[in-house]
């Protein structure tokens, strides 16, 4: 046992998967004939309730506690021996594709084990108070024990295909809990639209995943990284086939991270229950896209092409997707949209090179957004399930520690100096400006959407909570603070908001950056691999090349445009308040444009959704039912239109056949008696 | 002493009118009685064969051939039987709805 704890690292994942199959029986076996009996009389708490209530937060909080502990361990080890590979048995031999199920322990899967268990456990206890009312109860904690089963598995494979597996496990459950209410079109139509969404990203995986086995012969982390620099001294590893291969890798993660041009399904996925947002589609799932680029960051620096094209959509995605959620009034719709652009940001950052800092702001936004969605949540809680931000307002007084917690939240994602989102954005600008790879537009493009984001978050907060109610009355009447199941999360979750930044204070302030630190072994050594990693591994001290005063400069800069944000947001919301609409009907082409969202999903709609049912239709018309069909018919009427002729010999006289008989012999005799004479 | 080639003509002939009864007649039981004739004219062959070879197995042949034809006959007529009742009628010329 040299290893110690490390040795339960597979635990991790097990401990929900353990949860999924007490919770999978009790669902089964004790909800589904309560549920399927019918649906008026269940006023009394069925006592598998409880058993779920504790099983499914307990796994999952083990589950951290496990992981903590592995860390720990992991931490203890000097820098450079930080990569602990459990292989737990072999799963696939065929020939030569050696994949075993094998687990992987380094900073950066350490990271987001804990982001993961740890907002997962929070996510867990809150859903119990939150999910308190639905009948479907244990479904509900089996699809979310199932999700934190795959979501480890995600982050803790060692080769691209666990990983894969992982990747569509959190997909299928994706599907399953924005359909939870699957009575609802609506909800089952968002639950397809992710999941075909998905699919179309996943399909870049699985070549990028052949060309990888094609290139290195192995799909394990250890094994291709460590070949990298060999092939690419060998010539067999070109920059083409790099870009082709971090192309088709970003292509998934587009998919499954929701950027430009798949991330139409995110903001349709807020069908689903709010708990599930917070930690599907804002903390955890939305986020393995930028994992997997930064746990791909060896073969991403050998494509500058491919670089470029990252961050290019992650700057267009971050200041697009944040013009879309200043018009919207559902409240989740808007907190969507916001994680659409944070996730916009964490791949510019990737697309400059810098993955400390896009996991940096992976877990600050973890942090932040979960904390805004379950803030919502409780709202929408409080209003007994009203989301329209038009019929909120003053809710300040009714849920005191809900506003406290988002208010704390919002101040860190707008980029308040000091709370967490301000580390992590600003290192992101500031590796947007001064990478080898970033350039100022990227800057300007990235700092104005960070105005936007104060701006539009600000406004959220000012509709919902301060000002006249707008409240129906009978709503109004019943407003009330959650409970402490739910509450309690809120303000652990806030506490992070505000110090999860504290581990990444950049030098130029003073700090010690603990945080690169402690993914410099995952991204420096393949960094110092290639040219390109030279100027990467350069650029990441930053300072190097620039002036600190620089650095404060564009630091105060980008503060000075989320003020600017807050500052417009609280002369709308809150002095001027007819002024919005106003504004509105002065330019309603605008308004319309960017409140239908663009008509993204119409011109998609026309543009690919009717093209391929028409081709669909036409190859249903002519390949089907013509050539298909045409080529099985066509046999059945050649052996009947033959058959037609022949079978009239069979014409049930017996002493035809008899004749035939005769004629049958005497031939064969005759013939038999030829060939004798003739010999 | 009768040369062997004359009982061949005789089982021949017996064979022939045979196969032509069956071939040609519709009366069943008469298709019957010419399938013994020509069980019968293949028995002459058999004897005379194993007569003039004197080997005893031409012979062993011919009584194995007698019990199959009772055998047979016993069936046939049975068959017959049933039939008649069913559709009264012993023309095979009647009886073609196993066809196409």
């Amino acid at each position: 046992m040299v290893n110690g704890i490390l040795e339960y690292l597979w635990l991790v994942p097990a401990l929900p998967l353990l949860g999924v199959v007490l919770n999978g029986a009790i669902a089964l076996f004790a909800e589904r004939p309560l549920l399927l009996k019918e649906a008026g009389s269940h006023h009394e708490t069925p006592a598998y309730r409880k058993l779920v209530a504790f099983i499914a937060p307990a796994v999952v909080g083990a589950a951290f506690i496990v992981a903590l502990l592995c860390v720990l361990s992991l931490a203890s080890r000097p820098a450079d021996g930080r990569t602990f590979v459990q292989i737990l048995f072999p799963w696939i031999q065929a020939g030569s594709l050696l994949v075993p199920a094998a687990l992987q322990l380094d900073p950066l899967s350490s990271v987001m084990a804990l982001v993961v268990t740890g907002v997962g456990f929070l996510i867990h206890v809150y859903s119990v108070g939150y999910m308190s009312h639905e009948r479907a109860f244990a479904r509900y904690f089996v699809c979310l024990n199932l999700f934190m089963f795959a979501m480890l598995t995600l982050v803790l494979a060692n080769n691209y295909l666990l990983m894969f597996v992982g990747w569509e496990g959190v997909g299928l459950c994706s599907y399953l809990l924005i359909g939870f209410w699957y009575e609802k079109q609506s909800a089952s139509d968002a639950g397809k639209k992710a999941f075909v969404a998905n699919r179309i990203g996943d399909f870049g995986v699985l070549l990028a995943m052949f060309l990888v086995f094609w290139t290195f012969g192995s799909l394990s982390y250890t094994e291709v990284f460590a070949k990298v620099p060999l092939l690419r001294e060998s010539g067999v590893l070109t920059t083409g086939l790099a870009t082709a291969i971090t192309l088709l890798l970003f292509l998934g993660a587009t998919g499954k991270s929701a950027q430009i041009p798949l991330y139409v399904w995110l903001p349709d996925a807020m069908e689903g229950p709010t708990p599930v947002s917070a930690l599907i589609h804002a903390a955890t799932m939305v986020t393995a896209g930028v994992y997997m680029v930064a746990r791909s960051s060896a073969l991403f620096l050998l494509a500058p092409d491919t670089m470029m094209v990252v961050a290019v959509i992650g700057a267009v995605t971050a200041i697009f997707s944040a013009t879309i959620g200043i018009c919207q009034t559902d409240i989740k719709r808007v907190l969507a949209y916001s994680t659409v652009s944070q996730l916009g940001y964490m791949f510019l950052a990737c697309g400059v090179g810098a993955f400390t800092a896009a996991i940096f702001h992976l877990m600050t936004h973890a942090f932040f957004k979960a904390l805004l969605f379950l803030g919502s949540g409780s709202v929408i809680h409080a209003l007994s399930g009203e989301q329209d931000m038009r019929k909120m307002g003053g809710l300040k007084k009714y849920v005191p520690i809900t506003f406290a917690t988002m208010f704390a939240a919002t101040l860190a994602i707008a980029g308040i100096p000091g709370l967490s989102g301000f580390f992590s954005k600003d290192e992101i600008l500031w590796q947007a400006f001064s990478s080898s790879h970033g350039s100022p537009v990227l800057w300007v493009i990235a700092a104005l959407a960070a105005g936007i984001t104060a701006f539009y978050m600000f406004r959220l907060v000012f509709l919902t909570f301060f000002g006249k109610s707008r409240m129906d009355p009978g709503v109004e009447k019943h407003a009330h603070e959650s409970p402490w199941s739910m509450t309690a999360p809120l303000v652990i979750l806030a506490v992070l908001s505000v110090a999860g930044g504290w581990v990444g204070i950049p030098a130029v302030l003073g700090g010690s950056n603990l945080f690169e630190h402690w993914l410099a072994p995952v991204f420096h050594p393949v960094a110092a691999a290639g040219a390109h990693g030279a100027a990467v591994a350069g650029a990441a001290e930053g300072a190097v090349h620039h002036p600190a005063a620089l650095e404060i400069g564009l630091m105060a800069l980008s503060v000075a445009i989320a003020l600017c944000g807050i500052g417009l947001a609280y002369f709308l919301y809150r002095v001027r308040t007819g002024k919005p609409a106003e504004i509105a009907s002065r330019w309603p082409t605008l308004y319309d444009v960017v409140y239908h969202k663009y008509y993204i999903d119409e011109f998609y709609e026309w543009a690919v959704i009717r093209r391929v049912v028409t081709f669909s239709d036409g190859l249903w018309q002519m390949f089907d039912a013509l050539f298909i069909d045409g080529i099985v018919n066509g046999a059945a009427d050649l052996v009947r239109a033959a058959a037609g002729r022949i079978r009239r010999l069979q014409g049930g006289v017996v002493g035809g056949y008899a004749f035939s008989l005769l004629a049958g012999a005497v031939l064969l005799v005759g013939y038999i008696l030829y060939r004798s004479v003739v010999q | 002493m009768i040369a062997p080639s004359a009982y061949l003509l005789l089982s021949a002939i017996l064979f022939g009118i045979g196969v032509v009864g069956v071939v040609a007649r519709k009366n069943i039981l008469i298709i019957l009685m010419s399938v013994e004739l020509m069980l019968n004219g293949v028995n002459v062959a058999f004897v005379a064969a194993g007569s003039y070879l004197g080997d005893p197995a031409g012979g062993v042949f011919a009584f194995m051939v007698m019990t199959v034809a009772a055998a047979e006959a016993a069936v046939g007529l049975a068959l017959l039987i049933a039939l008649y009742r069913l559709k009264e009628t012993i023309d095979i010329t009647e009886l073609k709805v196993l066809k196409w």
